[in-house]
């Protein structure tokens, strides 16, 4: 009982009952709400994956982002999910986000035409690394639909280009006919100061460049391994084979970012959907260092 | 704190005085809610009269199995917890988060916000004021709250009891979490059986002072103070289960791939009781509803369960599809991963999860069971030459 009279003197220095409760801090947003966009342009990237820009509905604003954040996106009736935000970080108010139909909420979204409204919750996550990354030669590996939350990176790496050594993108699509930002890839690979390799698992048509996984790329690609960092986004199970192959060649995982997909509700850390192990996918991601998540990741059903 | 009468040292109350206290709780706007008996089992509902506790009456729990027996007592607080916990009134299992209506040019939500209830919560053990500090920690610790549980949190007004009996499948003095209350209650109740029934009462806030005053009480003698403390002793040398935590959180990282998973597995149905009881289990998922017009969309907010297959599905499928991993996420979650996402161990040792399991799997013998096989099977001593 001592300890008790301890406590409740403690208590007196407290305002209220809650001790914990007081003591955290207080925020008057409803997390769960989103605010409202609407489409105002639409660009089909391939047979199922489409750019969508959004503008905010009221006089707000769109918060900035960095490269690698996401936003949860919501469908009136449909439903919410996680999508990264594929647009330059330099232009927030210029909000893109490409997707790929595969879900009943992405289906729905794929429907979406210039006017149409949705809902909009973040930016969320942590981001690629870049401000710290200076220096160094920027090797960005990504596969599929993967390029979408490597894109802003690109942007900014195009923008801050003097910081920065060797800018190498690997990029790896199914087929020709799957390639995302075509015109893009066509203008980075025009420009002098970055070197893009792109390679399909299957040529089609006219292609007479690379055949093969994107992790094929990486024992050529130009860059100095000992001064090399890598930005990763892909299948789980090509990001495991890049991982490998960057090893090989001297990349260790402290220099190694990949970006992950996990199942998210919230986007705020206390859905515990997207759970890895220790690490909150949401809240301590996307964006990992290989080494904090080398016990856990592509060790199965983690 | 104001020139009130009350003499801040521990009190006595007597049996009637907590039918005051009630009384005073809801003249001061609160739904009082706490322990009585429905369909067999001890549950949380609206409590007005203290007759409605389950008033001599005790459970008997283990492994997938929980009875009630009369005592031969009036005892008000003599049993320990049931299936229900707290969190259905501070994070509800269904809410609705927001409504929206379709309107000519897209949607706009509506705004029907409620004051949030104002709930007394009457009986709350020492285990349960633990679990409700995690779910502040997980609701209201980051960068933004869950702005539903604060408001209910903040209303809230905890009644706790230190326990005068342990259940067969506590076992929170071996996780410092109980069997007395430490912190975070605003009166903390010991009922003393001895003689006379009656109750020492200990205000934790202002606000449990201020209730306090409004009833009936006199000053707490040193005995009752000695007897009140040797209860809380006696209940902690009584715990039916132990769990050892030194080195807990690395064990279950190290063990990720052994083969005693694929032996729980076996028995492990994935029902999922374990996460309904339990009451740290804080994941949700939300659901969209709309109305045969279209004209109004909903999103509701549903406790889920890391047992099912839909939690961790992504665009290639579940992440955990086997019994095996999802039980592993359970427990290991519970027991190590929480440790680095909020900062304490997720159990408070109230042994729900071992008394609901249908099939009696226990989180202190499956961790036991592990320590036990990595240490290796015992090898007879050699024999000298």
């Amino acid at each position: 009982m001592a300890m008790q009279r301890t406590a409740l003197l403690e208590a007196m220095q407290q305002p209220g009952p809650a001790l914990q409760a007081t003591q955290a801090p207080i925020f008057h947003i409803d997390a769960f709400r989103p605010y409202r966009c609407r489409v105002v342009g639409r660009q089909q990237e391939n047979d199922d994956t489409f750019t969508v820009e959004l503008r905010p509905v009221s006089a707000r604003r769109h918060a900035a982002f960095a490269p690698g954040q996401f936003n949860m996106l919501y469908i009136f009736g449909v439903g919410e999910i996680p999508i990264s935000i594929s647009g330059d970080p330099a232009e927030p108010d210029r909000l893109l986000h490409t997707t790929r139909a595969v879900g009943v909420v992405t289906r729905a979204m794929a429907k979406l035409r210039e006017g149409d409204v949705i809902g909009v919750r973040g930016p969320f996550g942590v981001p690629w690394p870049l401000e710290a990354l200076t220096g160094r030669d920027i090797v960005i590996i990504a596969g599929g639909i993967g390029l979408a939350p490597l894109r802003p990176a690109l942007y900014y790496l195009v923008a801050h280009r003097k910081e920065y050594e060797r800018v190498v993108l690997l990029y790896g699509a199914r087929t020709p006919e799957d390639l995302l930002y075509r015109n893009e890839l066509e203008h980075w690979r025009a420009r002098f100061d970055l070197e893009v390799y792109v390679t399909v698992d299957r040529a089609t048509g006219d292609w007479r460049g690379n055949v093969g996984v994107v992790t094929s790329l990486i024992p050529r690609a130009p860059f100095e391994p000992r001064n090399a960092a890598a930005l990763i986004c892909g299948p789980e199970i090509m990001m495991r084979y890049a991982v490998q192959a960057l090893q090989k060649r001297g990349v260790d995982a402290t220099q190694t970012w990949l970006s992950l997909e996990r199942n998210m509700k919230c986007g705020v850390g206390m859905c515990g959907h997207c759970q890895l192990g220790p690490h909150i996918v949401c809240r301590d991601g996307p964006v990992f260092r290989m080494d904090q998540i080398e016990h856990v990741f592509g060790r199965g059903e983690v | 704190m104001g020139a009130h009468e009350f003499d801040d040292r521990p009190c006595l109350l007597e049996r009637s005085a907590l039918q005051k206290l009630l009384d005073v709780l809801r003249s001061r706007g609160y739904t009082t809610v706490g322990p009585q008996i429905e369909h067999g089992v001890i549950v949380y509902d609206e409590l007005h009269r203290i007759e409605e506790l389950p008033i001599g009456w005790t459970d008997v729990q283990e492994g997938g199995s929980y009875r009630l027996e009369r005592r031969n007592d009036d005892a008000l607080f003599a049993y320990n917890v049931g299936p229900h916990s707290w969190k259905r009134f501070l994070s509800p299992p269904l809410r609705l988060l927001w409504r929206a209506r379709k309107t000519e040019d897209g949607f706009e939500f509506v705004v029907d916000e409620e004051p949030p209830p104002r709930y007394a919560l009457i009986g709350v053990r020492a285990c349960e004021l633990h679990a409700i500090q995690q779910l502040d920690a997980i609701y209201m610790g980051g960068p933004v709250a869950d702005r539903d549980y604060q408001r209910r949190r903040e209303a809230l007004f905890i009644v706790a009891v230190n326990c005068g009996k342990a259940g067969n499948t506590c076992f929170c003095a071996s996780l410092g979490t109980g069997p007395g209350v430490g912190s975070g209650y605003d009166i903390a109740l010991t009922e003393l059986l001895d003689g006379e029934q009656r109750f020492v009462a200990v205000a934790g806030s202002v606000r449990g002072v201020e209730a306090l005053a409004e009833i009936p009480h006199r000053p707490a003698t040193d005995a009752d103070m000695a007897r009140a403390e040797e209860i809380v002793a006696e209940t902690a040398r009584h715990m039916g289960r132990h769990m050892e935590t030194a080195g807990m959180k690395e064990l279950l990282y190290r063990n990720l791939d052994h083969p005693h998973w694929d032996v729980v597995a076996q028995r492990c149905l994935t029902c999922g009781a374990c996460t309904m009881v339990c009451p740290t289990c804080f994941c949700f998922t939300v659901e969209d509803a709309t109305g045969l017009s279209g004209q109004v969309a909903e999103r509701w907010r549903r406790s889920d369960s890391c047992f099912t297959l839909a939690f961790s599905f992504i665009s290639s499928g579940s992440v955990r599809t086997s019994a095996k991993a999802r039980y592993r996420q359970w427990l290991t979650h519970k027991l190590a991963s929480w440790q680095d996402q909020f900062g304490t161990i997720g159990c408070v040792g109230c042994g729900r999860c071992i008394t609901w399991c249908p099939v009696g799997i226990d989180i202190t013998a499956e961790v036991a069971a592990l320590r036990a096989e990595e240490s290796g099977p015992l090898r007879p001593e050699p024999v000298a030459a």
